[in-house]
C-alpha cells in the first residue's frame, strides 16, 4: 500500500477539533515526542509515549483500544506515524492532530509547561523557587497572573513595585492623572524626570526597566460604570489603591458581580487600613462599609497629608495579598480587617462578616444594572475622596 | 474606664488624642461619655435619632458591635471600642 493511501486512512484533526472534543471529556490524548520538547511545553492531561516507545507504553497509557484517541507532537508527522501504527495494534477510533503543538499554539490555545522558565528567569527568580510555598510551579502562576491595579498612586506605585520585582507576567494600570512634584514624597515608582508625565506611563518605564518579564497595560483613564466591567474583566485580581469613595464602591459592586477578588486598602495621616475581599467567600466591601462617609469625615491625603512610608507598608501588605491569592497559599486577610497605626507602630486585626442583607452579595441581593454599579440611591451628598 | 481608639478623622475633635479613656456600662454609654468630653465628635458619630450614624463603624476589641449588641453590647474595663469610618485615601 503506498503512504499516500494509508494517510487518507489516518483521521486528522485540526488543534480546535481537538480542543472541543478534550472539553467534552472521554478522550486518550497522546504525546509522542521526546521527553525534553514535553518538558518544555505540553497540552494539559497529554501523556508523554515517545516514538521510540510507543509499543512498550502504549497500553498503560491508553489501556482501553475502543476509546477516543488523539495524538499529537510538534508539527503533526509523528503523530500521523504513531496514529498509523496504533491502528495496527487494534486501537479503533485514532486521530492525529494536524500541525501539532505548533498550530495549537499558533490559535492561542493553551500549553502546560514543566520547566517553563528560561535560563535569566531561573536565576532571577531563584530566591522565590527555593521556597517550598513558591518552586518553579508557583513563580510559572505568578509568571501567568494578570493583576489590575486602581491607582498608580501612594499605594499603587509600593505595590506595583513588588509586584513587578516578583513577576506578575501582566500589571495592568489605571490612573488618569499626570505624575506632580508632590507625589514623589512617597510614590517611588515615579521620579523627578518624568513630573507631568502620565502616572501610567512613567510606571511603565519603571517597571520595564525592573523587569522586562512584566506586560505592563496603561488603562489611562477614569473607572466608571460604562467601562468597569469590560476593563476588570480580563484579569486575575484587582488592587484598590483608589483615592475616592465613588470608585471604591463601582469597584466593589462590578467584582462581585464577575467574582473578581480585590485587595483592598486605604491611607490616611498615619493610619491605614487593608482587607482582602474575595465575593461569596468573604464580606464585601459594602458588607463593612454599608455607606460611605459625608464629605467632612471623608478628607483625602491632599487636603490631610499622609507619611509616605506608610503610604509604602499598606503597599507592599497589598502585594502580598495578591501574591498569596495567585500561589494560593497562606491565609489572605478574607473576613478579617488590619489596621496600621504608624506613629505607635501597632498593628490591629478586625472580623468582618458578611451581612446576609447586603445589597450587593447578600442572599437576596437584586441584580444590579451597569448603570447602577457603585450608586446609592438614597445617597445624594455623594463626596469626592 | 474602656479605651477608646480615635480615628484620624476625629481628632481634630479630641485635642488630636488617638487614644480616650472613657467609662461606661455598655458601648453607647462609653460613647456618650466621649461625646460629653468632646461635644464636637457628636454629631458625627450619633444621626439625630440617637443612632449610630450608618458610617461608623464600631468596633468592642475586635468584633463589629453590629454582629454583638449594637450599642447595648456591654463593655469590661479592659475593653477597647474602635471607631473605625471608612477612608478612601489611595
Amino acid at each position: 500500500m503506498a503512504p499516500t493511501q494509508t494517510k487518507q486512512q489516518i483521521e486528522e484533526i485540526e488543534p480546535f477539533e481537538a480542543a472541543q472534543e478534550l472539553e467534552g471529556g472521554d478522550v486518550v490524548l497522546i504525546d509522542t515526542r521526546e521527553p525534553h520538547e514535553y518538558q518544555e511545553a505540553h497540552l494539559e492531561n497529554g501523556k508523554l509515549v515517545p516514538p521510540g516507545l510507543l509499543a512498550d507504553e502504549i497500553a498503560e497509557a491508553a489501556p482501553n483500544k475502543s476509546a477516543r484517541t488523539i495524538l499529537y507532537c510538534r508539527s503533526g508527522n509523528r503523530s500521523f506515524k504513531a496514529a498509523e501504527q496504533l491502528q495496527a495494534l487494534g486501537y479503533e477510533d485514532v486521530a492525529s492532530m494536524a500541525g501539532g503543538i505548533l498550530a495549537w499554539q499558533e490559535q492561542g490555545l493553551p500549553v502546560v509547561s514543566v520547566s517553563g522558565m528560561t535560563a535569566e528567569q531561573r536565576d532571577r527568580y531563584s530566591r522565590h523557587t527555593l521556597l517550598p510555598e513558591v518552586g518553579v510551579d508557583g513563580q510559572l502562576k505568578l509568571l501567568n497572573a494578570k493583576v489590575l491595579l486602581l491607582g498608580a498612586g501612594g499605594l499603587g506605585a509600593p505595590t506595583a513595585l513588588y509586584l513587578a520585582a516578583a513577576g506578575i507576567g501582566t500589571l495592568g494600570l489605571v490612573d488618569d492623572d499626570v505624575v506632580d512634584a508632590s507625589n514623589l514624597q512617597r510614590q517611588v515608582i515615579h521620579n523627578t524626570e518624568r513630573i507631568g508625565m502620565p502616572k501610567t506611563e512613567s510606571a511603565r518605564i519603571f517597571i520595564e526597566a525592573l523587569n522586562p518579564d512584566v506586560n505592563v497595560v496603561e488603562h489611562n483613564l477614569r473607572l466608571d460604570s460604562g467601562n468597569i466591567i469590560e476593563l476588570i474583566e480580563g484579569y486575575d485580581v484587582i488592587v484598590d489603591g483608589a483615592d475616592n469613595f465613588p470608585t471604591r464602591y463601582l469597584l466593589n459592586d462590578a467584582s462581585v458581580r464577575l467574582r473578581k477578588p480585590v485587595v483592598s486598602a486605604s491611607i490616611l495621616s498615619f493610619d491605614g487600613q487593608i482587607s482582602t475581599f474575595v465575593p461569596f467567600e468573604g464580606p464585601c466591601y459594602r458588607c463593612l462599609y454599608p455607606t460611605p462617609p459625608p464629605a467632612e469625615l471623608a478628607p483625602s491625603c491632599s487636603a490631610n497629608g499622609v507619611l509616605g512610608v506608610m503610604a509604602g507598608t499598606m503597599g507592599t501588605l497589598q502585594a502580598n495579598e495578591v501574591i498569596k491569592l495567585v500561589l494560593g497559599v497562606g491565609e489572605p486577610l478574607i473576613g478579617r480587617l488590619l489596621l496600621y497605626e504608624a506613629l505607635g507602630t501597632r498593628f490591629t486585626e478586625l472580623k468582618v462578616r458578611r451581612d446576609p442583607d447586603c445589597p450587593i452579595c447578600g442572599e437576596n441581593a437584586p441584580e444590579v444594572a451597569d448603570e447602577d454599579l457603585g450608586k446609592f440611591p438614597d445617597y445624594e451628598a455623594f463626596c469626592a475622596g | 474606664m474602656a479605651t477608646v481608639r480615635i480615628p484620624p478623622v476625629l481628632r481634630p475633635q479630641t485635642g488630636g488624642q488617638t487614644e480616650v479613656e472613657a467609662s461606661g456600662g455598655n458601648v453607647g454609654e462609653v460613647l456618650r461619655a466621649l461625646t460629653s468630653e468632646h461635644p464636637a465628635t457628636e454629631e458625627q458619630l450619633f444621626g439625630p435619632d440617637g443612632d449610630l450614624n450608618r458610617y461608623v463603624n464600631v468596633y468592642l476589641n475586635d468584633e463589629d458591635v453590629r454582629v454583638l449588641d449594637g450599642l447595648a453590647t456591654a463593655v469590661k474595663d479592659a475593653d477597647t471600642v474602635i471607631i473605625m469610618p471608612a477612608m478612601a485615601g489611595g
